[in-house]
């Protein structure tokens, strides 16, 4: 399976800050009900962006300056909670291509990676400067450069990282699991064959 | 070399090194439910791809499932297209379906465990993020999202990093009133719910020792809520009597060997962890959340803490959290009217958390207004209560009892908040509208201070309630 190879990617961001974003405020359980993840898109963070009665509230996703970001910027231990594959895919069909937080909560990033949604760390004082830049600039392009470990923004730099199996995942085009999982089922067998539950 | 259970089964089920750093990893036990599994189904379909190991796979249906009018079709016509799906994917594959029908469905961590599945040294993936639980039976279990089941119906093994390992003391004896579930709010309250990124948690200390089977799965099931992906137990003879006899445990002469299999995987004495921390179990007092997520707990004596108090980084979640609590700084937690009590979750609706808040609801009465529904964790334990009376001490004493499933946890079925009441709650998340209404408040607590809540209308101190001292 011939995936891209994401090395690097551009576009405008959105912040939306705060600490512990969880899975069911990116995307609410009762939008789960669903047996494809089509259509997902329009729920990302829906009850934080619209009232009862549907109408929008206040929030950095419903502000026309931000429409179109492919960056989004939050806080610490992003994407905590729930295991739900719904939440990255949730952002992904919104239109989000990456994630730039403090820290993520492991199972979404995990999700994140293998749907080519690259998650970078960055310092706490670094996403508040972007995130500065992007307020004074709703137009400014961001650019993630997964080799070198950066995001530039306005030609300043900021270090944006991931964990290198996630990164060399992302940018050898290996980001999605099953190919190389596939090509293991020989030894698969093998070590099933060694477990007595398995019989 | 000394090892950790972790180590153990690692090395039993490693497949191979993937290139970038990643493990295959062996998956011996794939439970699956009708919410995050059909789109996996459907990958595979998209990949001309098969089940690989349908006989390692099980499944049962809990998410959507009504509590209360569970006749087929379901009125709420998306749950009824999932648990069709989900039953014509099984049959399809050839796995083993805990069906409606069945008697065994329930929640899908409750279910493992009671047919006997759930066992020591063995790997075990779900896709839902309290598959932690079954750790308690010295099992390395992880919570998974969609495509990764996809992963583990097509090849039975994950591309997954070995975690680091903190061992977690908890020494001495709980005092009266005070449960399993005031241990891991207090262990997530003191290392907070990102504490755990990067580990597995493995439980022990007296504490652990002496709990039963089920107190140790309701520690489990919340690692995931400290940010631990995985959290188990040293597997002991107290895991083994409560498998013994079991639907899918090991019979006769298999016993005997999977005793002395199984007893090998427990960490090696004197092994060197990548942390360790301590709490003794007298420092604990009944807990409850007063926020917006698990780590946000005080004992039930304490005040609701005022921002400017915390640490700097704490404050903005805090204020956001009071906001949507519609809680003051400084008021005590205790006094806080409730609308709802909710008994039950993966959490704490096993059959011992129900006997225990029996013993003491028995002859007390749910204050006027008050919701107060139970709903046992599968159709398993619903039966053994009904059996021992306990169902109708809940019933008699004005609780709903209703049919097994996630229910009002997530609300993902017809079990919902409205507006913004306040649910005193057994389960494992407060997230803001985590109960299915997005004003809705949720309070976590242990099954005992649940009913506190739900007799007296109010969060509660359940000793004071139920005189235990």
């Amino acid at each position: 399976m011939a995936l891209d190879k994401i090395t690097q990617i551009t576009g405008r961001g959105v912040y939306v800050p705060g600490d512990d974003t969880d899975t069911d405020r990116i995307i609410p359980a009762r939008f789960m009900k669903c047996v494809t993840f089509d259509g997902l898109g329009e729920y990302a963070y829906y009850d934080e962006r619209r009232a009862d009665d549907g109408t929008d509230k206040s929030h950095p996703l419903n502000d026309p300056r931000f429409f179109g970001a492919r960056f989004l910027l939050s806080g610490s231990n992003f994407g905590c909670g729930s295991s739900r594959e719904h939440a990255p895919q949730a952002l992904y069909r919104f239109g989000f291509r990456a994630v730039l937080a403090e820290s993520f909560a492991e199972i979404f990033f995990g999700n994140s990676t293998t749907l080519g949604m690259p998650c970078a760390v960055m310092a706490a004082g670094d996403l508040r400067a972007l995130a500065g830049l992007i307020e004074e600039d709703p137009a400014l392009l961001i650019t993630l450069d997964l080799l070198e470990g950066k995001v530039t923004a306005a030609d300043v730099d900021f270090p944006a990282t991931l964990p290198d199996h996630a990164r060399e995942a992302l940018v050898s085009g290996k980001w999605d699991a099953i190919a190389d999982l596939l090509e293991g089922l020989p030894d698969v067998e093998r070590v099933a064959a060694t477990l007595p539950y398995f019989a | 070399m000394k090892e950790t259970l972790l180590d153990k089964v690692w090395a039993a089920h490693t497949v191979r090194e993937l290139p970038n750093g990643s493990t295959q990893l062996l998956i011996g036990t794939h439970l699956i439910h009708e919410v995050t599994s059909p789109q996996a189904f459907g990958m595979l379909r998209d990949l001309g791809l098969k089940v690989k190991f349908p006989q390692r796979t099980f499944a049962t249906v809990d998410h959507i499932v009504p509590t209360d009018e569970r006749e087929e079709p379901f009125s709420d016509q998306l749950a009824d297209e999932m648990i069709k799906a989900l039953r014509a994917n099984c049959r399809e594959a050839g796995i083993t379906f805990f069906d409606l029908p069945t008697g065994h469905q329930g929640i899908v961590h409750i279910v493992g465990p009671e047919q006997g599945i759930t066992q020591p040294g063995t790997t075990i993936a779900c896709g839902d993020s309290h598959t932690s639980t079954h750790g308690a039976f010295g099992a390395i279990a992880f919570g998974i999202g969609t495509s990764q089941v996809r992963d583990v119906l097509a090849t039975q093994t994950m591309a997954i990093r070995k975690p680091k390992v903190r061992r977690i003391n908890v020494d001495g004896k709980l005092s009266p009133g005070v449960y399993a579930k005031d241990v891991i709010l207090h262990i997530i309250r003191r290392l907070g719910v990102n504490g755990g990124i990067g580990f597995a948690y493995e439980y022990g200390g007296s504490t652990f020792d002496a709990f039963t089977q089920e107190e140790r799965m309701t520690v489990c099931n919340m690692s995931i809520e400290g940010g631990a992906r995985v959290g188990y137990v040293n597997p002991d003879k107290t895991t083994f009597d409560y498998l013994q006899g079991r639907r899918y445990a090991p019979q006769g002469a298999a016993w005997e060997k999977a005793l002395t299999r199984w007893s090998a995987f427990a960490s090696d004495a004197g092994v060197a962890y990548d942390d360790v921390v301590g709490f003794h179990a007298g420092e604990i007092a009944p807990t409850v959340t007063w926020g917006i997520n698990p780590g946000q707990a005080i004992f039930i004596d304490e005040r609701v803490p005022r921002p400017e108090d915390l640490a700097e980084k704490d404050r903005a979640t805090a204020a956001e959290a009071l906001a949507h609590m519609k809680l003051t700084p400084g008021q005590p937690i205790k006094g806080v009217p409730v609308d709802v009590a909710f008994l039950g979750s993966c959490t704490n609706a096993r059959l011992s958390d129900l006997t225990e808040v029996a013993r003491y609801v028995k002859g007390r009465t749910v204050r006027a207004g008050v919701k107060a529904i139970v709903v046992p964790g599968s159709q398993g334990v619903a039966t053994l209560a009904e059996k021992m009376g306990i169902a109708e001490i809940f019933r008699a004493a004005g609780f709903e009892w209703r049919g097994a499933g996630c229910s009002m946890c997530l609300g993902m079925n017809p079990d919902k908040l409205v507006g913004d009441q306040l649910c005193a709650s057994s389960s494992n998340r407060n997230f803001k509208g985590r109960q299915g209404s997005p004003t809705g408040r949720t309070v976590l607590m242990s099954p005992l201070m649940v009913a506190a809540a739900a007799i007296t209308g109010e969060i509660a101190d359940a000793r004071e309630v139920f005189s235990i001292s």
